[in-house]
C-alpha cells in the first residue's frame, strides 16, 4: 500500500554523528539511499542479530537493486490486482474526507461527532510534512483549540541504531478524550470477525513501530508520551465485500518486544568498526541507475558483514536468496530453520552434527548432552530403516 | 517436529535427497481421489480465478472465471464446480453397511467416501473460503444462485473442517502429507511448495522448483510476475479463451506433481491403523450426508459455545489417538518416544510365563518378562505399557537400569491358569513396550445448547435465513 512510499532526502549530520554518517554514507557509495519504512523496522525487529541487515538497512543501501545485481532476486513481489485492491480499497475509506473512516472512528472509538475535523499534511509539501505534522500534534497536545482530529499523510521520524527513518502512518486519529490513535488500513478482509493470523500480526508490527514513533515525538515535545494509545484501529475489509470494517487491536506486545529489539540492536558504529575501513556496498550505477560494480566485488564486501540467515528471512528480507546461497555453502543449521536450530542447540554446521551423531567427531565442551542424544537418534533411525 | 526429524534433515541435506520419517503410510489414499487444485484472484480473499480437477490423471476438468470482478461469472463457476464435485461426492452414498451402535440407533455408512487432494494448506484454507463465501446463497429470492451453489458451498466447508481434523484422511494437502512420510534438506517453511519438496523427494534440490516460469506456484495464490505480464493483459483483451489458456498454463504443471505426489504416497504400505480412522470418516461422511439431506440448516458462521467446546474436545482427542496409533503402526514414528524414553525396544533374555501374584481365590497370573534395550528408559515402576507387537496386551514396569527392564503383563494373555499360547514374548524376541496407549476417553459432560450459561453468551440464536445472506457482495 502507499504507506509504504519511501521518503527520499536525510538531515544534514550533525557534530559527533558526522563520522559514522560520513562512513554510512562510504558504504552505500554513489547509489541513491533508500531508507527504512515502518515494514523494514519490524522486518529489523524480528532478525535483530543480523549485522548486514542492519548495516545495509542504516546506510540506506537499496537491498532490492543490490540482490537483483548479484543474481539473487527477491522471491516477492505484488500482484497488479494485489495492487489495484489496496488502492481502491483505501481510497474508498479515505474518500470525502475520511468520511467512511469517520463513522467507523464514530463507532469504534466512540469520536464525538461536533469535533471532526480533516487535516490533511500531504498539502503542505514533501519537504515540511513532518515539521508541520510536529507542529500539528503539538498543537493537538497541548489542547489547541483549532487542533485537528484526524491526520492524513502525517510523517514521523524514529532514531533507529542511530539513524532517522522517516514513517508514515496510514492516518492519526486524535479524540478529544486526549488520545492519539494510529489508522492503520488493509486490504485483507476480515471474515465472519477472523482474519488472516500472519496478516494481522504483520499489521500490529508495522502499527507498533508508527505508535513508538509519535510517543517518541510526544516525549520531545514535553507532553506524555502516554497520550497515544496502543490501541491501534485496524481497518480492513468485512467477509467476501469492500465495505470496511474498524477493529481495536492492542499493541502492547509488539510495541514492548520493538523497544527492546532496538536497544538491543547493535549501535552501527560497533558494527562499523568490524568492518575495513575501505570496504563499501557500492553498486556504482551508471548514467541509466543500472549497477556496474562487478558482483564477485560486491558480494565480497557483504560476506565482510555477518548475516544471520533464518527461513523466515524468505518473506521479510530483499537479500534473502543470497543469504541462503551463503548459509548453504558454509553447511549451516540455519538452513532447516529456526526449531531445527534450537533442537540442536550450539552446534552450527551440518557437517558437525552428523559428526556427532556418526561419532566420528568428540563433542566439544557443552556438547556432550546433544552429542548423546544425536548418537541414539542415529541409532535407533538405523534400526528402523535397515 | 523431534530431534529424530532434524537428523533425518541433516542426513538430507547432507545426501541431497529427503530421508524417509516414516516407514508405512499414514493416511487413507482412495482408489479414486478427486485432485483438485483451485487458483484465486490475488489481492481478493476468496475469488476463484479458476481450478483444474478431476479423478483421472490424463482428464483433467479446468474451470476458468474468464473476468474475474463479474459476479455472474463467478456463481457460474460455482456452479460448474458443483457439477464435477457434487456428483462426485453424492457418488459415494449408494453403497452402505448398517451399523449397530450402542445405546443407539443403528445407522447407514457409506462403504467407501470421497477424497479431495489439494497442493497444499492454502488450498484447504481456500477451499474453506469458498465454502463460506456459497452456502448462504439461495435458488430464490434476490441474487439467486443455480440450486447446486449453496450445497456446494456447505459439502467444502465439510471437506475444509474435516481436513483440520487429526487423522482424517477426506481432504488432504499435498504437501502436509508428504512431509509427514519425508524429511527434506530445506526448512518446514520451504516445504510448503510442493514443487521443491516433489525435488527433494525425488531427484535432489532442484533450483528450478522455485522459478515459477518453470514450476508456478500450486495454488491458490498466481504468480506476482504472470498476473502482470499474462494475466491482467489477458483479460484486458476481453478473449476468454486466452485468459483460459494463460492459466492452464499455470495449472497444468501443478496438475503433473499432484499425481506424482500421490504415487509416491501409495508407494508406501498403509499403516494399520489408517483404515480405522478412514471408517470414521466414512461414518462422519455418512452422518453430513444425513444432516444435508434431512433439510438442516448451513454450518453456523461461528460456533457456539457449546458447540465449539465439543468440537475442540473432539479433535483434541483425535489428535491423541492419531499420535498413538501413528506410534504403534510405526516403529520410526515409535522411535521417537524411545529417544525421549517412553518407550523402549530390545530383545527378551529371560522369562516367567508362570509368576503369580497374591494367594488363594486372588492369586493372579502375572507373567514377567526381562528385556534388553540400549534405549534410555524414563519410566518409574509401576507405569501402564502397551506394545505394538500384541496390541490387545496390557503390561506394568517393574523395574529398569543397566540396560535391563523387568516388565510385568497385566492384561490380555488368555483366563487360563497358564498364559495362552503366544501371549508371553519368548526368550530371543524382539519387543517394545511404551507408556503410550490409546486408552479410550470419555467425552466430556457439556451441556445443550439451549442451556449455554450466560457466562458463555447465553443459548446461542437460531440460525434463520433472511435475504441479507444473498445479498452478501462477492467482490
Amino acid at each position: 500500500m502507499p504507506s509504504e512510499r519511501l521518503e527520499a532526502g536525510r538531515p544534514a549530520p550533525r557534530g559527533e554523528a558526522m563520522s559514522t554518517q560520513h562512513r554510512l554514507d562510504a558504504l552505500r557509495g554513489t547509489t541513491p539511499p533508500r531508507p527504512h519504512d515502518a515494514r523494514a523496522i519490524a522486518a529489523l525487529a524480528a532478525n535483530p542479530g543480523c549485522s548486514r541487515r542492519a548495516l545495509m538497512d542504516g546506510a540506506g543501501v537499496d537491498k532490492d537493486a543490490a540482490a537483483r545485481h548479484l543474481g539473487f532476486p527477491a522471491p516477492f513481489g505484488q500482484s497488479p490486482f494485489a495492487i489495484t485492491r489496496g488502492n481502491v480499497f483505501e481510497a474508498l475509506v479515505k474518500a470525502d474526507g475520511c468520511a467512511e473512516l469517520l463513522r467507523m472512528l464514530r463507532e469504534a472509538l466512540g469520536l464525538p461527532v461536533a469535533e471532526v475535523a480533516y487535516h490533511d499534511v500531504e498539502n503542505v509539501g514533501a519537504h515540511l510534512r513532518h515539521a508541520h505534522t510536529r507542529a500539528l500534534i503539538d498543537r493537538a497536545a497541548t489542547g489547541g483549540q483549532d487542533a485537528g482530529t484526524l491526520y492524513d499523510h502525517p510523517l514521523l521520524t524514529l532514531e533507529i541504531a542511530g539513524h532517522t527513518a522517516y514513517l508514515e502512518p496510514d492516518v492519526v486519529a486524535f479524540q478529544l478524550g486526549g488520545r492519539f490513535h494510529i489508522v492503520e488500513i488493509k486490504s485483507f478482509a476480515v471474515i465472519d470477525g477472523q482474519a488472516d493470523p500472519a496478516a494481522v500480526a504483520a499489521a500490529a508490527r508495522q502499527a507498533a513501530v508508527y505508535v513508538l514513533a509519535l510517543r517518541t515525538l510526544l516525549e520531545e515535545l514535553g507532553h506524555d508520551p502516554l497520550q497515544v494509545s496502543h490501541d491501534v484501529v485496524l481497518v480492513c475489509p468485512e467477509n467476501f465485500a469492500n465495505r470496511p470494517v474498524a477493529t481495536l487491536v492492542d499493541v502492547r506486545r509488539q510495541l514492548a518486544v520493538l523497544r527492546r529489539q532496538l536497544t538491543r540492536m547493535t549501535s552501527l558504529d560497533r558494527l562499523l568498526a568490524a568492518l575495513p575501513e575501505d570496504v563499501t556496498f557500492d553498486l556504482r550505477p551508471d548514467e541509466d541507475g543500472r549497477p556496474t560494480r562487478p558482483v564477485a566485488e560486491l558480494a565480497d564486501a557483504l560476506r565482510g558483514a555477518t548475516a544471520r540467515y533464518a527461513p523466515d528471512c524468505l518473506s521479510t528480507c530483499d537479500l534473502c536468496f543470497f543469504c541462503r546461497d551463503e548459509a548453504r555453502q558454509e553447511g549451516a543449521c540455519d538452513l532447516l530453520g529456526r526449531q531445527v536450530r534450537d533442537e540442536l542447540g550450539g552446534v552450527a554446521s551440518v557437517a558437525e552434527a552428523l559428526g556427532l551423531a556418526d561419532g566420528t567427531r568428540d563433542p566439544a565442551v557443552g556438547q556432550e548432552e546433544i552429542a548423546r542424544l544425536l548418537r541414539n537418534a542415529e541409532r535407533l533411525r538405523r534400526e528402523c530403516l535397515t | 517436529m523431534s530431534l529424530l526429524t532434524s537428523l533425518a534433515r541433516l542426513r538430507a541435506l547432507e545426501e541431497g535427497i529427503a530421508q524417509p520419517v516414516a516407514t508405512v503410510r499414514h493416511c487413507h489414499l482412495s482408489a479414486r481421489p478427486m485432485v483438485f487444485v483451485p487458483l484465486k484472484l490475488s489481492g481478493e480473499a476468496a475469488a476463484p480465478l479458476a481450478a483444474m480437477l478431476g479423478t483421472e490423471r490424463e482428464r483433467p476438468r479446468l474451470l476458468v472465471v474468464t473476468q474475474p470482478r463479474n459476479r455472474d461469472l463467478r456463481f457460474a463457476w460455482a456452479a460448474e464446480l458443483a457439477g464435477v464435485l457434487l456428483p462426485y461426492i453424492e457418488g459415494f452414498l449408494a453403497d452402505t453397511e448398517t451399523v449397530e451402535r450402542r445405546n443407539a440407533d443403528p445407522y447407514e455408512r457409506a462403504m467407501d467416501a470421497p477424497q479431495l487432494i489439494v497442493p497444499n494448506q492454502g488450498g484447504v484454507a481456500f477451499t474453506r473460503l469458498l465454502g463460506r463465501s456459497t452456502r448462504f446463497r439461495r435458488p430464490d429470492g434476490p441474487y439467486p444462485v443455480p440450486e447446486s451453489v449453496p450445497v456446494l458451498g456447505r459439502w467444502l466447508t465439510y471437506f475444509g473442517e474435516r481436513a483440520a481434523y487429526p487423522g482424517s484422511a477426506l481432504m488432504l494437502a499435498a504437501t502436509e502429507e508428504l512431509g509427514r512420510h519425508w524429511a527434506s534438506g530445506q526448512s518446514g517453511l520451504e516445504d510448503a511448495n510442493l514443487a521443491a519438496l516433489l525435488a527433494w523427494i525425488t531427484t535432489g534440490p532442484s533450483e528450478e522448483a522455485e522459478d515459477p516460469l518453470v514450476w508456478p506456484p500450486a495454488g491458490p495464490a498466481t504468480d506476482p510476475g504472470f498476473d502482470a505480464e499474462v494475466l491482467a493483459p489477458a483479460i484486458e483483451s476481453g478473449k476468454p479463451e486466452r485468459v483460459a489458456e494463460a492459466l492452464r498454463t499455470q495449472l497444468e504443471p501443478t496438475w503433473r506433481l499432484m499425481w506424482q505426489a500421490i504415487d509416491l504416497l501409495a508407494g508406501l504400505p498403509e499403516g494399520a491403523s489408517a483404515a480405522q480412522r478412514w471408517e470414521q470418516d466414512r461414518g462422519s461422511f455418512s452422518g453430513m450426508a444425513t444432516h444435508l439431506a434431512e433439510g438442516a440448516p448451513p454450518q453456523a458462521r461461528r460456533d457456539g459455545a457449546v458447540a465449539a467446546a465439543a468440537r475442540l474436545a473432539r479433535m483434541e482427542r483425535a489428535q491423541a489417538a492419531y499420535d498413538v496409533q501413528r506410534a504403534y503402526d510405526d516403529p520410526l514414528v515409535m522411535a521417537e518416544y524411545r529417544l525421549t524414553g517412553e518407550a523402549f525396544a530390545g530383545e527378551v533374555v529371560e522369562t516367567d510365563p508362570d509368576n503369580t501374584e497374591g494367594e488363594g481365590r486372588s492369586r493372579k497370573l502375572r507373567p514377567l518378562v526381562v528385556i534388553k534395550t540400549d534405549d534410555p528408559v524414563r519410566l518409574p515402576p509401576g507405569a501402564t505399557l502397551g506394545t505394538p507387537q500384541r496390541r490387545a496386551q496390557g503390561a506394568e514396569l517393574v523395574s529398569a537400569g543397566e540396560g535391563l527392564v523387568t516388565v510385568k503383563i497385566t492384561k490380555g494373555m488368555g483366563r487360563g491358569r497358564t498364559a495362552a499360547p503366544g501371549a508371553v514374548p519368548e526368550v530371543g524376541e524382539r519387543v517394545c513396550y511404551t507408556s503410550l496407549t490409546d486408552d479410550f476417553q470419555g467425552s466430556p459432560q457439556l451441556p445443550e445448547a439451549e442451556a449455554t450459561p450466560w457466562t458463555h453468551g447465553g443459548p446461542p440464536q437460531d440460525y434463520v435465513p433472511d435475504d441479507e445472506d444473498a445479498q452478501e457482495e462477492w467482490s
